[in-house]
């Protein structure tokens, strides 16, 4: 009888997304962006280094709707990579494993990295003189 | 490596029908995983419409009420119908538990019935454990010491050494746990998952047991301890309400403070 070709049953396809997985693989998923965010880095500075007129390029590039999109979520990828980071550093330590803590430190990180997030941008226009 | 997608030979299809009887006022939909190994065809759900006023309260209940009374091909398996033998644990409505202490009142909708996740299937909701067996020996799940017995009596412990055994020795096995867990799917055969970690901790935890360097020795490694990576499936859905997730973290702190 031995049948050696059972099938796999079902795993994503029907498993109900829990909060802590989707924070989970979005912690993993920030960071893989990060490293992306962070060649971004190192163009700007090599265009900072060539001149002006890369300077320029690169500043017009970032400035556009759609870099300054990606900007935003480069930026809340890092404070969400970051907060998150550290709710990993307090379970190293043996802390806040409670499930009703892993959910209210979970959605505090969000909120924290949304409004860093913003802080930031608020400054950033700011500091350009509340030019748009 | 992680293939998020299921072999060809799994995936699930469409299946039948099986209407409630005339009469039949409070009805529910049983939409059940179904694969039988000498059909040669793929896996599918079939639909079991049941009559709630005629049914016990729990899935379990409704579970028994077709193999009885329409549809006896269905396997799966069960026992003590009480919660404390781990055997009917399948994911109900999207999560892990036991069918016996699941309330058919608590699903809103058809109710969703699929064997373990990411095993393979034996027969409809009857998943093979053998891995799960073998990673759950595989930490030597038995008091180890390495002096010799008191020659008079047992090998004593206090009250408050007792105490810190509750939350970890209530495991049944069910092994809702670990096939709730992402990186168990991705790495079952390198990672020990949640339950057989949770029974690692727990003769780690107990005061008697004289190899807690041995144990941690055996458990310091990418794959077989350090593949948990929080993600807490495993704390989320166990229907005896433990938590392997910070008993993994107890394991991983350990390890971290006896290298300082």
């Amino acid at each position: 009888m031995g049948n050696t070709d059972r099938p796999l049953s079902p795993h994503l396809q029907v498993y109900k997304p829990q909060l802590t997985a989707v924070l989970s693989i979005f912690h993993r998923a920030s960071g893989v962006f990060l490293v992306i965010g962070s060649l971004l880095l190192v163009c700007w500075l090599a265009a900072l280094a060539q001149g002006p007129e890369s300077y320029t390029n690169v500043q017009g590039l970032l400035g556009s709707g759609i870099g300054r999109t990606l900007l935003l979520a480069w930026v809340f990828a890092l404070f969400y990579h970051l907060c998150n980071g550290m709710r990993h550093l307090f379970w190293d330590m043996g802390l806040g494993f409670d499930i009703e803590t892993v959910y209210a430190s979970g959605k505090f990180v969000v909120v924290v990295a949304v409004a860093l997030t913003l802080i930031t941008f608020a400054l950033a226009y700011l500091m350009r003189g509340g030019a748009l | 490596m992680a293939e998020f997608r299921l072999p060809k030979n799994s995936v699930v299809q469409p299946g039948k029908t099986f209407k409630a009887g005339n009469g039949a006022k409070n009805t529910k939909r049983f939409v059940i995983y179904r694969w039988d190994p000498s059909s040669g065809e793929n896996p599918r759900t079939d639909t079991y419409e049941i009559d709630l006023d005629n049914c016990g309260p729990m899935v379990l209940d409704a579970v028994l009420k077709i193999k009885n009374e329409v549809d006896s091909t269905l396997s799966f398996r069960r026992s003590c119908r009480e919660g404390v033998c781990g055997s009917c644990a399948m994911n109900i409505d999207g999560t892990n538990t036991l069918a016996c202490t699941k309330a058919i009142s608590d699903i809103e909708g058809d109710v969703k019935i699929y064997p373990l996740p990411h095993l393979p299937v034996v027969k409809d909701l009857v998943p093979d454990l053998t891995n799960f067996y073998a990673q759950y020996a595989a930490i030597k799940p038995w008091m180890w010491t390495q002096s010799t017995p008191p020659p008079d009596r047992e090998r004593l412990q206090s009250k408050e050494d007792r105490a810190k055994l509750d939350g970890l020795y209530e495991c049944i096995l069910c092994a809702s746990c670990s096939t709730s867990c992402p990186s168990y799917w991705w790495n079952g055969d390198r990672y020990l998952g949640p339950a057989a970690l949770l029974q690692a901790y727990r003769w780690i935890a107990d005061s008697r047991d004289e190899s807690t360097g041995e144990r941690l020795d055996e458990l310091e490694d990418p794959f077989r301890l350090f593949r948990c990576h929080t993600i807490m499936n495993c704390t989320n859905t166990c229907p005896k309400s433990l938590n392997p997730g910070k008993a993994i973290g107890e394991i991983k702190r350990m390890i971290a403070m006896r290298t300082l």
